[in-house]
Order: structure tokens, then sequence, then C-alpha cells
């Protein structure tokens, strides 16, 4: 079996090709050191990382989102949501409270319980590992672990998200298996994926990797494996060092 | 699951070091010690079903705790198929995801391409034309038809109705006849891209369809025959593998099998995407709970297909199918050539004979790929199976910063424990063929 250890293709050349970006990219294609002389390789781009948007939506939120704010609010008390929802974003149609761990239980189980919320489902729970986009602000110890639940409401036929950030040094979660049993899998696969403890869950293993794994696969910086090539001792490098449009 | 408590004083599982690191000798026998910890005396029985057992659809494992032949304990193995699709696709740009989705679950493969295709134009902001719209819906609904049809052909098998196993399959290699027709491929088509379709229905693919629509309602009445009289079958199927509406929506379960509990949930009608809200069909339910319901939603759900397949057919006008944005619409200017499918001859002509730019872009579009705004969607679309969600987070860039599936028969299988601990060991197979998971998809 080829583990984690066995990673044949990365060469010296290419490490710093991932290194952090602080924000910014340089190069087009994510290589250093090769004697680029087509110029791409001094250009600097500001990166994009939206994919945190940092800003927060201003009420009114529109649809039925004003509406679930309003019965969560009713429901949690005023000063527990302000507590617990750090910021809320409405964007392309869907909008994601983003919610810290200490209050995550309560809220949901809010949501799920409360006559005018009525979250019956939880659809889907993932991870998303940011790593270091997000712009200029990301920093070391930022919450790069997202665990993000897709709830949804089969009373009103209303779908939310909520988003909890962790960061890898301290990745706790509250399990919420007790509130939604559906939980179960979803909180193995994104602990087996994303290393993300999921605190009171039933029997916290990995579900898709081997029992006996190493590392979290899909964190961005886990070491992906090259394919080695017998000839001239010549590599195929990881996919993650590969030459390739950023 | 491994067990690796190894004990060196056992002589039965001993271990010594050598220069290659140590090794374990295991000669068997380690029956009672590795079991010991049974306090009750009772006759429990642990038997290990799968992972490669012709009755659990694919490398599904079980881990059953038995009482003579009552079920006391269901544990559910998974993980055999993980092939990391979801990691893939963050390597790959954008067009190419689609065909790693498709392999994902490979019974319907189209509703993961239209699903991640969904997702990626509500990040872009974009909609496909109106004809692409109805040929997805189109071949979404011959793939749901061909996916039922493996269901029921393998629910049969399992009971032991074997006829209905090859007559399903036969009756599913027509629809994979047509899809091979149109897509040019019987399975992993990624026929739907980003922005449209790959390639336009061929001439002929309408006559094809219709002349199939014509055998197919008295296929399925042959079904019914076959099957649905027959004393053997309700017997296995009746008050088997029962799950409630409760059950059904703290585990998670959609799609046919919620709908045997006779909650109409069917996200083409409660949330309906690409115009299905204007298609004229009926949701079947059940009110059994059991295996029997879910045997005769499908059986209905197939008739319904039909009758969407002949809508979309009848509503077909002739358009493009690839939005008309050059920077994303790719493949676009393709067409069958003596070779098979490629460039067309006219775009060839173009770009090396006439314009230099034309050629750059092309080269960018194929290569780069296009760039995707900042931001994550969740797109639910009704599979087969239940609720196929995609929640895909894009950072800007020209490849996906994350894919997660929802994958219905991920969900769906937590429910195994629930519906058959307490009943027969032969009712598990009945309650996992019910649930009809497949293997590719839950494992991802």
């Amino acid at each position: 079996m080829t583990g984690p250890g066995d990673r044949s293709g990365r060469t010296e050349a290419s490490e710093g090709a991932t290194a952090p970006s602080g924000g910014f990219r340089k190069g087009a294609f994510g290589v250093t050191g090769s004697g680029d002389t087509s110029g791409f390789g001094g250009l600097v781009r500001v990166e994009p990382g939206g994919a945190v948007a940092l800003h927060s939506t201003e009420r009114p939120y529109g649809g039925y989102f004003d509406e679930v704010t309003d019965a969560l609010v009713d429901a949690v008390g005023e000063q527990t949501y302000a507590a617990a929802v750090q910021r809320v974003l409405v964007d392309r149609g869907e909008i994601t409270y983003f919610v810290v761990r200490e209050h995550l239980l309560t809220l949901v189980r809010a949501l799920r319980d409360d006559e005018a919320l009525r979250f019956e489902l939880c659809s889907s729970l993932s991870g998303v590992d940011y790593l270091d986009s997000g712009g200029p602000a990301a920093a070391p110890g930022r919450p790069r672990l997202h665990v993000v639940y897709h709830l949804t409401s089969m009373t009103y036929r209303r779908r939310i998200r909520l988003e909890v950030a962790v960061t890898a040094e301290d990745p706790h979660v509250p399990s919420v298996v007790g509130v939604y049993p559906t939980a179960d899998w979803h909180e193995r696969e994104t602990y087996d994926m994303f290393g993300v403890v999921f605190d009171g869950h039933p029997s916290l293993t990995r579900i898709l990797m081997p029992d006996d794994w190493d590392g979290f696969p899909q964190r961005k910086d886990y070491p992906l494996g090259g394919v080695p090539v017998e000839y001239h001792d010549a590599t195929i490098p990881p996919p993650d060092t590969r030459r390739s449009y950023r | 699951m491994t067990t690796t408590s190894y004990d060196p004083a056992d002589p039965y599982a001993g271990s010594r070091e050598t220069t290659e690191g140590r090794i374990y000798t295991v000669t068997g026998n380690d029956w009672d010690t590795t079991l010991g910890a049974d306090v009750t005396g009772e006759e429990r029985l642990v038997v290990n079903m799968g992972p490669q057992h012709p009755s659990t659809h694919g490398v599904l494992r079980l881990v059953l705790d038995l009482e003579g032949e009552t079920v006391t304990k269901a544990r559910v193995v998974i993980g055999y198929l993980h092939t990391g699709i979801e990691k893939n696709t963050e390597y790959r740009t954008w067009t190419q995801g689609t065909t790693f989705v498709t392999r994902m679950d490979y019974l319907s493969p189209l509703y993961n391409e239209a699903a991640y295709c969904l997702a990626v134009e509500k990040l872009l902001g974009i909609q496909a034309p109106q004809r692409a719209q109805t040929i997805r819906v189109l071949v979404m609904e011959l793939n749901r038809i061909a996916s039922h049809l493996v269901a029921l052909a393998t629910f049969g098998m399992e009971m032991g109705a074997l006829t209905g196993m090859t007559n399903g399959f036969r009756e599913r290699e027509m629809v994979l006849d047509l899809l091979e027709e149109i897509t040019g491929l019987r399975m992993n088509h990624a026929y739907i891209r980003p922005g449209g379709l790959a390639q336009d229905l061929p001439e002929g693919a309408e006559g094809s369809i219709r002349e199939w629509l014509r055998i197919m309602p008295a296929r399925v009445a042959d079904f019914h025959r076959l099957l649905t009289g027959q004393p053997i079958w309700q017997r296995r199927l009746k008050d088997v593998g029962y799950l409630d509406l409760t059950g059904c929506v703290a585990m998670g379960v959609t799609g046919p099998v919620l709908r045997a509990t006779g909650l109409p949930w069917d996200l083409r009608k409660v949330e309906p995407y690409l115009g299905y809200e204007t298609y004229d069909f009926e949701v079947p339910t059940a009110d059994t709970c059991d295996a029997w319901g879910r045997y005769l939603v499908r059986m209905a759900e197939v008739n319904e297909s039909l009758r969407i397949i002949e809508q979309a057919l009848d509503r077909l006008e002739p358009g493009p199918v690839m939005v008309e944005d050059k920077k994303i619409a790719w493949p676009a200017q393709l067409s069958l050539g003596s070779d098979g499918m490629g460039n067309s001859l006219d775009h060839v002509r173009h770009i090396m004979g006439q314009s230099m730019e034309a050629l750059i872009h092309h080269f960018k579009l194929v290569t780069e790929g296009f760039r995707v705004p900042a931001g994550q969607v969740y797109v639910p679309i009704e599979s087969p199976r239940g609720e196929l969600g995609y929640h895909v987070v894009s950072d800007g860039g020209t490849r996906p910063w994350r894919v997660h599936v929802r994958e219905p028969s991920f969900v769906n299988l937590q429910a195994t424990a629930a519906m058959s601990e307490g009943g027969m060991l032969a009712d598990v197979i009945a309650a996992i063929a019910s649930l009809d998971p497949v293997m590719g998809g839950c494992d991802r």
C-alpha cells in the first residue's frame, strides 16, 4: 500500500512552489527555480481569496432568510444569537451563518425543534480546508478548517448553511449526532479526511480510509505521492507540485 | 476494520523481530481468545459478510451478530471503493471535473454530471440554453430508468428470482444502447459539461428513443406480471426492512425509501431545477415503509420517467446546446468525423489558418480552462437514490477548491442497522437491496 510516507515524487526544486503565498501569487504556473525566461515567473497577482470572504451581509437578507433569522433569534434569544453567529453571508441565493463552536449545539437544537424553523433534515456535513487562502488577512493559527452543515427544512422547503471554523492545532467541534443521527457517518468522514475531532461522537473512527492510515488526505497540505518511472530515475511529480495554471 | 491486539504470549499469533521488521505468525485457532469477551454465554455468532459477496451490492461489508437466525447487531463497513475523486477534482480544471464525478455512482453517472455542472453554473451565474436543459432532463430520466432496472434486477437476484435479474439487465441494455447512441458511451459519459452539453443529440436518436418508448411500457408490465403478483416475492418483501418517516428523516434517508413512507418528497417537485416544474408527472408513494413499498415506488417511477421522456422529446426545439460565452464554452465546435468525435474541420481551419488569436484562445481554454468567481454553493438534485447534493467551493481559480458530494448511497446505508436489527438474517439482504446502494458512489 502506498501511504503518505511514500513521497518519492517530491523534489527539492518544486518544494517552494506551494509555499504559503501570504495573499499574493507569484508566477503563472507555480514553478520556481526553473530558469524561466518567459517573464511569467515574475508575475505578481493579489489572490482572489473570496472563498472566505470576510465581509458580512447587511439586513435585509431577502427571501425567506430574514424570516429564518428572526425565528432563530426568537428561539435562542438575542444575546445567544449575537454570541453564536459571528457573521452572515448571503451569496448566490444561499445563506451562510458563521457559528462559533461553543454555541453550535444550542443553534442546531433550536433549528431542528423550533416550530418556526423546523430544519428536520441535515442534508450534508463536510469539511473544507481553506489553508491560507483568504487574502492578506491570512495568518498562522487562523481557523483554516471549516465544517459546513447544510440543513433542510422539509416543512417550509428552505435550506440554510452553517459554518464552523477551527484551527488545525485545536480541531475540536461538538458533534451534532445527538440532534441529527444522520451526521454520524458524515462526521466520521470529515474526521477521516480533515482531522476535525467531533467531541461527543459515539465512535469517531476512520470510515473511508484504512484504520491505520496516517494523515488526513483532504487537507490542502497533505503530501501527495508522485509516480516513479523506472527509466533514468525519472519521476512524475505529485499533482500539487506540477506546472499548472493557478 | 482490523484487530491489532497481538498478545506476544499467544502461541497461535506469535511475532519475532527480523531485519525486515516485525513478522507475525498467525496460525488460527484463536477464535476463543479473540471472541472470549462473549460473557452472555448465548449462542452468539459473529458473521462477516462481504466485502466480496454477491448479495451486498458491490464491496459492502457487514458484520452481523446473530442469535440463531436473528440479527442482534448489524455493523456496516465501507470504504473499499474509495478512490479519492473529491480530492482529484481539485487538481483538474472545472470542465475536467465532469469526467471524474461521472465515475462515482456508476449506475447514475448523468446525475453526477448534471448536479456538478449545475453547481459550477450557479457559481458562474450562467444557465445552459433551453435545448441543453431539455436534453439533460431527457438523458437523466433515461438514466433513472436504467438505474431502477438494475435496482430491480439485483433485487430479484438477491431474493432468488433470477429471471427478474436477467429481464432487468436485458431492459437496461436497451437504455444503455440509447445512451450510447446519444453520448457515445454506455456509462461514464462526461456528456453534460459546465455551460451545456458536450454535443447535440445525434441524428436519429429521437427516432430510436420513440421506438423504445413504444416497447418499454409492455416490458414494465411484464415485470409486474413476473414479480408483483408472485406470493414468494411478496412474502420476502412485505414488512421487511421497516423504516418509518421519523426514522428516514433522522437517518437522512431520501429517495424511493423516503417516498415509501408516504411523504411525496421529490426534489424535482419541491425544489424544481432544469424546468422540471413544467413537466407533467406524479410522485409515486407507498405507505408501507417496507421493502415492498420501495419496490412498488421504483416500478411506478419508471413509468413516470417514461412520461417525462416523451414530454421532453415533444418540446425539443432546435438551438444551441452550449452557452454562447466563448470563454466558457468548451468543448463546443465539435463534429463527427470518420475517426470519431473531434474538433470540427471548420474550427481547425479557422484556428490553424486564419486567426492566431483564435488559436491562442483555444489553447488557453483547453489547457488553462476558465476561472470561476470565488464562493460556495450547494446544489441538490433528485437522483434515483435520493438527494444528490454537490457542495462546490471556488477560490476564484481555474480549478475547484473543494468538491464535496452528498451521496445518497452513503447516507442511506446508515439506516441498515435500524432496518435489519431484530429481523432475520435473510431479511438483511432484502433490506439492503431495497436501499439500492451503489458503492462507487458511497465511497467515492
